[in-house]
């Protein structure tokens, strides 16, 4: 019956791009009149993106959103969370039904060439990785040659899987489901030997297991997940805020501006934090916000260390470390431009 | 769609996959395969699932519908309580029931249950002694059609001499003969046409043989059941429709009860059944979409999920898809009436 419905959706939402409901109006004003950002987000990945059974949302991706929110309306309690599986998340921002897709989505050239999507920034750095059963045996995926590989439908990892086989003449026999808890379910049943995802999902996965110390993560990462917030292609103004959103984030923690020290950063000499907290310059005001977004998006939603620490790091279940996601001048990559 | 920046037209069709899929009736490879074949993987296997799921619910609906109307109390009160217990409950919780069902007990490969006759049974499926194409499968193939041409002309003939002389001459058994004589002559001379291969468990999987997926069985069972139980209903308003005076004249001249059934009561009540039943198979192909909720391949799941995510085509792959589920439904129901036609009522 869902499938039916979302059949009869999916059609419409078709229909109605033929007809081209067009952007008259730009994001920022139907978000404003809204009164409530719409944020596409995970169905149910701890850390990234997850509702407890009160309907309050944690995770880094959720964060994200409420940074968004939290530039445009001052408030972070101003979004409707939108959880959308993979295959339903680029039909659901191409027809306007989301404003913006802040879900584990990683940027690719088809993406964004063929699928109308812009990404904005990268939000965790991430690569493909394999979960097996520790009582298999198996300590590397060279080794899982024949082997039955449970997937997520309509992600990248469903074209690594199949690159990553053929390059080392091997095969495999996948499993798709169009859904993270159909995946663990299949895999914890043993219809797979193991379970492939970006690594901070099989992580975040594990823990959805009965016995997680019964599983491990095998070492090789067969590619790259630049994972970031997406928005339609179109309005300029409204990428530039997503965008900035999250390097406002990034940029505070390079500036050392924290959630709890923000007010007295207000009186601050160094000219950068002055810009960033908007006690100079209009860099609010040129993408059609107030001057204090980014000192609002610090304050309620902290920076981006923050935001990680508390969501996958050492504040969490998950306990990432940051390797790749560790500010450029601390090791990482991490690198957002100055806000100047 | 320009605006939305969704690409244009149908050349994402020829271009490669790139992803894999488990159950695929037709060759199929990742790195090698297009888009398009894709399609018609998915097409074949929601084919597949229909036309198994609608023979399995057409048997055990019309048992269950007939065991209803049984004389005895109990194999009646048990088919009322089926009907009951498996239309009530949502198809889509059964679904993942059975397939929780099927996959939860069963072993892991290398633990398999061995059944009769090589074939196996673990959590990836049942593994069964397989058919394989050999040397001799395109020769025997021509052979066949040109043995049922053969036979076909010659049993025509046969008819239709009959009906001029009344002498059959023999003609059918020549072709008869033809129709036997023709493939044996042909697996002489080019080798068996098929090699059975067994199910062999290599590293973490059985290999070789032929495997039917736990994906496939749940969602067969799961449809089969559910329709049936509608299916039963029909067959039993059918029966009843019949009047009592045809079973009781049928008695009276001697007929046992399994011929009352066969040659007075069925032919009857099938001009109730065959047009209700025509929506329960069109209900049965399209609720195989649920595929998705289990992962089983269908056109839903690979061509509107996968193909639909890679390519953002998103309303060419909707208007194809509609466009193939309305064919099979036409399909279905000109077949249906067909039927329908021969079995109505001919007043003379
Ligand atoms: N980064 C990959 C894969 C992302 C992905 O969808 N991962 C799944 C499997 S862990 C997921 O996030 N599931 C969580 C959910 O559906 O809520 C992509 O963009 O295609």
């Amino acid at each position: 019956m869902t499938t039916r419905i979302s059949l009869a959706l999916v059609t419409l939402t078709a229909m109605a791009t033929l007809a081209g409901v067009a952007h008259a109006t730009s994001t920022l004003d139907t978000v404003k009149q809204r009164g409530m950002l719409q944020c596409g987000v995970e169905t149910s990945l701890p850390g990234f993106g997850i509702p407890d059974d009160k309907g309050n949302w944690t995770g880094l991706d959720v964060d994200t959103c409420r940074a968004v929110a939290t530039a445009v309306f001052g408030d972070p309690t101003k979004v409707k969370f939108v959880p959308l599986t993979p295959k339903d998340r680029f039909t659901a921002l191409q027809s306007g039904e989301i404003d913006m897709l802040s879900r584990d989505t990683t940027w690719t050239q088809s993406r964004q060439s063929a699928q109308g999507l812009l990404f904005t920034g990268v939000n965790y750095y991430d690569g493909q990785g394999f979960m097996v059963r520790k009582s298999l045996g198996v300590t590397s995926a060279l080794k899982l040659n024949g082997a039955s590989i449970c997937v997520q439908q309509g992600s990248t990892s469903e074209q690594n899987l199949a690159d990553y086989f053929q390059t080392h003449h091997m095969t495999f026999k996948p499993v798709n489901f169009d859904n993270a808890d159909a995946i663990i379910k299949a895999y914890d049943s043993g219809r797979c030997d193991a379970l492939t995802t970006d690594a901070s999902g099989l992580a975040s996965e594990r823990l959805k297991l009965g016995n997680p110390a019964d599983h491990i993560i095998l070492p090789e990462i067969i590619s790259k997940e630049p994972l970031g917030p997406s928005v339609r292609k179109g309005d300029d103004q409204w990428f530039d805020i997503v965008q900035w959103s999250l390097f406002a984030m990034i940029d505070a923690e390079e500036l050392g501006v924290t959630q709890a020290n923000v007010d007295t950063m207000m009186k601050s000499t160094n000219p950068a934090i002055k810009r960033l907290l908007g006690v100079e310059g209009d860099y609010g005001k040129t993408m059609g916000l107030t001057n204090d977004w980014a000192y609002n998006i610090i304050k309620k939603v902290g920076n981006y260390g923050e935001v990680f620490e508390r969501n996958v790091g050492s504040g969490s279940p998950l306990k990432l470390k940051r390797g790749l996601n560790q500010l450029w001048n601390k090791g990482g990559i991490l690198y957002a431009p100055p806000l100047d | 769609m320009l605006a939305r920046h969704m690409p244009l037209g149908f050349g994402f069709w020829h271009q490669t996959a790139g992803f894999d899929i488990e159950q695929a009736l037709i060759p199929f490879a990742a790195s090698s395969s297009t888009y398009g074949t894709a399609f018609f993987v998915g097409l074949l296997n929601t084919l597949l699932v229909a036309a198994l799921g609608i023979v399995l619910a057409t048997l055990l609906g019309f048992l269950i519908g007939i065991a209803r109307l049984s004389g005895n109390f109990v194999v009646a009160r048990l088919s009322a309580a089926y009907v009951e217990m498996f239309r009530n409950i949502p198809l889509l919780l059964q679904l993942l029931f059975w397939y929780n069902a099927i996959l939860r007990p069963l072993p892991a490969p290398r633990q398999s249950l061995h059944l009769p006759r090589g074939a196996v049974l673990n959590n990836r499926g049942i593994m069964l002694p397989g058919p394989h194409a050999a040397a001799g499968s395109w020769p025997m193939a021509l052979a066949l059609v040109l043995a049922i041409a053969l036979g076909a002309g010659f049993l025509m003939a046969a008819r239709r001499s009959r009906k001029l002389t009344g002498y059959a001459r023999g003609l059918g058994w020549w072709g008869l003969a033809l129709a036997l004589a023709l493939p044996l002559a042909t697996a002489l001379a080019f080798g068996p046409p098929l090699h059975v291969t067994m199910p062999q468990l290599q590293g973490f999987n059985y290999v070789h043989g032929l495997s039917i997926y736990p994906e496939l069985l749940a969602l067969l069972l799961g449809l089969s059941l559910y329709t049936a139980a509608f299916i039963a209903e029909i067959v039993r308003a059918g029966i009843q429709s019949v009047a009592r005076g045809q079973r009781e004249a049928a008695a009276a001249l001697g007929l046992p009860p399994v011929q009352i059934l066969r040659w007075v009561v069925v032919p009857q009540a099938l001009r109730v059944i065959i047009p209700p039943l025509t929506n329960q198979y069109l209900n049965l192909t399209k609720n195989s979409t649920l595929a998705v909720a289990i992962g089983y391949p269908d056109l839903a799941q690979v061509f509107m999920g996968t193909v639909l995510n890679q390519t953002g085509a998103a309303v060419q792959i909707v208007f194809i898809t509609m466009g193939v589920y309305l064919a099979i439904s036409l399909v279905t129901a000109l077949a249906m009436n067909l039927w329908n036609r021969r079995m109505a009522l001919h007043e003379r």
